[in-house]
């Protein structure tokens, strides 16, 4: 395996790196072009439109956003807190939910986990499921509205954590827990959770990011602007060009017609990136772990 | 109470009530949530057959039969949006599975451990990002007035017209292909690479003392071992065609009415007319057809599955 490598090995081995560097540039250039419009000065963006070295760099944007911290500063603490508590919430109830589905000796299991599957396959479609939460949960305006629709629990994950617990932690130590007395809730806690670390790391990350990148529970359930998400915010803004400015005169009196909102948009959809463009890299391996388990069972 | 009988003999299977109970509340609150989430609104679809008045509510407004869907297929709308959402699907389908197995095999030559690394967490990035997000790295590029390529590269080939690619419906297919590859390759192209280097060396070994070069290894043996899982992907998006991307169509056209005809979905469609226009007979209608064909699709395809690798069927 080590000896010579033939010359054709090599020349595909060239032709490789030739195509994944342009992959890896099409992939990663568009974001330099969104950081580098972020930093350009107004009046050249109008002129010259975004580049990907400015000719007149300018930190006006980022300025503004400062200015206008308590809006968009308040939408990132909504998305912070909703990613936070969805997180946390949904991987409790998916790794109990999956727990008890490997328990196949209580009566009922099989009809339960039928169910469940069932839900992947068949959905009243969204004017049913928005009725639900709007008209009868009443989400709308309210936390819950970006919380519980759609994301918390899904079967999917349900169905990946099932396989992942009854292979991957012996049924003789649940019943050895079992008879030495341990109640199911202190074997879910001390044995099944612990046990789980792996799983729930990429349950956890995959949900994380669901509800960081959410932005249509935000266009269905919520019309406040006290309870936009920074993706929502990004939304709206992209409906409505006035927006920034209508918003600002409206908080600050700040004289509005210097606002530059070509920069601006940019500079806001940089913020709402950030966080996840600097913790990737340390997660890349949760992720591909997480796609290629989702591929096992699909 | 019936405890101390279980222990005596495993005559017959018992029902421990206490572990029975524990489990079910271990699974109450996902139970509850699929209850509200999944499985009222699937009874919700009879909203496509009533004549829906807020006054009444939605139980007491009167039934008004075929109505809804005799506005919705006869103002043209069905059609357009069945054949983008098919169309687009059949598309993404053909150009997503060639194109990360040629990545996911390049991905595999390269020795280099950082280097491949690198790759594949660069080309993963796009995939992490909302749509919302897409949409401004969209407009970046085609912005009409501060876009790239109007300011930068149709200069640079001497057309001074700048192109307004919101209002013009032609280049959408290609533009809407494109975006859908540039998010979904790293997530594809991981998916394909996992399996390839999941096969045994010892093939390519033998391969290479019969003399087989690298282009006859990769046809004859990276691409077979590929088979099983290029057909199961193939046919649960067979099974997905009346779905379709929600943000993908939404936002990175911008929702804009001029481009409609070859950007407007069945999804696109349900919500533009629930929350735009407000017509929750035509909203409902269409959702409940692609509910319902969508639901046959599902069907059918694992119903094939099952037949080519059962391993792989959903159920």
């Amino acid at each position: 395996m080590n000896g010579i490598r033939s010359s054709e090995e090599k020349m595909y081995e060239f032709i490789s790196h030739i195509i994944m560097i342009i992959l890896s540039l099409c992939a990663f250039l568009p974001f330099w072009l969104l950081i580098a419009a972020s930093f350009t000065e107004e009046h050249t963006a109008v002129r010259e439109g975004y580049k990907f070295i400015p000719s007149q760099f300018s930190a006006a944007a980022y300025s503004y956003i400062f200015q206008q911290w308590a809006q968009i500063g308040r939408a990132y603490g909504v998305t912070l807190l909703v990613t936070l508590l969805g997180t946390v919430g949904s991987v409790l109830v998916i790794m109990m939910a999956s727990y008890a589905l490997t328990q196949k000796d209580v009566p009922g299991i099989g009809v339960v986990s039928f169910l469940i599957i069932f839900t992947m396959l068949f959905n009243g479609g969204i004017v049913p499921t928005y009725l639900v939460y709007n008209n009868f949960l009443h989400v709308k305006n309210t936390i819950f509205g970006l919380l519980l629709p759609g994301l918390f629990c899904s079967a999917f994950n349900v169905v990946l954590v099932r396989s992942y617990i009854s292979s991957n932690i012996p049924s003789a130590l649940i019943e050895a827990a079992e008879i030495d007395g341990a109640g199911q809730f202190r074997i879910f806690s001390k044995v099944i959770m612990p046990l789980s670390k792996p799983i729930i790391a990429t349950i956890g990350l995959l949900n994380g990011v669901a509800y960081w990148n959410d932005w249509t529970n935000g266009l269905y359930y919520i019309n406040d602007a006290k309870l936009y998400s920074i993706q929502q915010l990004l939304n709206e803004i992209n409906n409505n060009i006035q927006y920034l400015s209508s918003n600002a005169s409206s908080i600050s009196g700040i004289d509005t017609s210097n606002i530059p909102s070509n920069t601006v948009r940019m500079a806001i959809a940089v913020v709402a990136i950030l966080p996840i463009l600097c913790l990737y890299p340390f997660f890349q391996k949760y992720f591909s772990k997480g796609i290629t388990l989702g591929a096992v069972k699909g | 109470m019936a405890s101390s009988k279980a222990a005596s003999k495993p005559k017959k299977k018992h029902i421990q009530w206490k572990k029975t109970i524990a489990i079910y509340t271990l699974l109450a609150p996902a139970l509850l949530y699929f209850l509200f989430n999944n499985y009222i609104p699937m009874f919700g679809i009879v909203i496509a057959f009533k004549r829906i008045n807020y006054r009444l509510g939605i139980f007491k407004s009167p039934w008004c039969g075929l109505e809804n869907f005799k506005f919705l297929f006869s103002s043209g709308n069905a059609w357009m949006i069945t054949r983008n959402t098919v169309l687009y699907n059949l598309l993404f389908i053909v150009v997503g599975t060639l194109f990360p197995i040629v990545v996911a095999i390049a991905l595999n030559e390269i020795r280099n451990k950082f280097a491949s690394k690198t790759y594949q967490t660069l080309i993963l990035l796009p995939y992490l990002m909302s749509m919302v997000v897409v949409s401004y790295l969209v407009y970046a590029f085609l912005g009409g007035e501060t876009g790239y390529i109007n300011n930068s590269i149709l200069p640079a080939f001497g057309v001074e017209k700048k192109i307004q690619f919101y209002q013009e419906s032609k280049y959408w297919p290609f533009i809407l292909l494109f975006v859908n590859q540039w998010k979904s390759i790293g997530f594809n192209m991981i998916l394909y690479y996992s399996n390839i280097i999941g096969i045994s060396p010892e093939y390519y070994e033998a391969a290479r003392i019969d003399g087989a070069n690298k282009w006859q290894q990769i046809t004859n043996i990276t691409i077979p071992s590929l088979k099983p899982t290029i057909i199961t992907l193939l046919i649960l998006s067979v099974g997905r065609m009346f779905y379709s991307d929600f943000g993908l169509f939404y936002q990175v056209p911008k929702n804009s009415g001029l481009i409609y005809n070859v950007t407007q979905t069945i999804d696109t469609f349900v919500y533009n007319t629930l929350m735009n226009q407000n017509n929750i007979g035509m909203s409902s209608a269409a959702g409940f057809y692609q509910s319902l064909v969508g639901f046959v699709l599902v069907l059918t395809a694992n119903a094939v599955v099952k037949k080519i690798s059962p391993d792989d069927a959903m159920f």
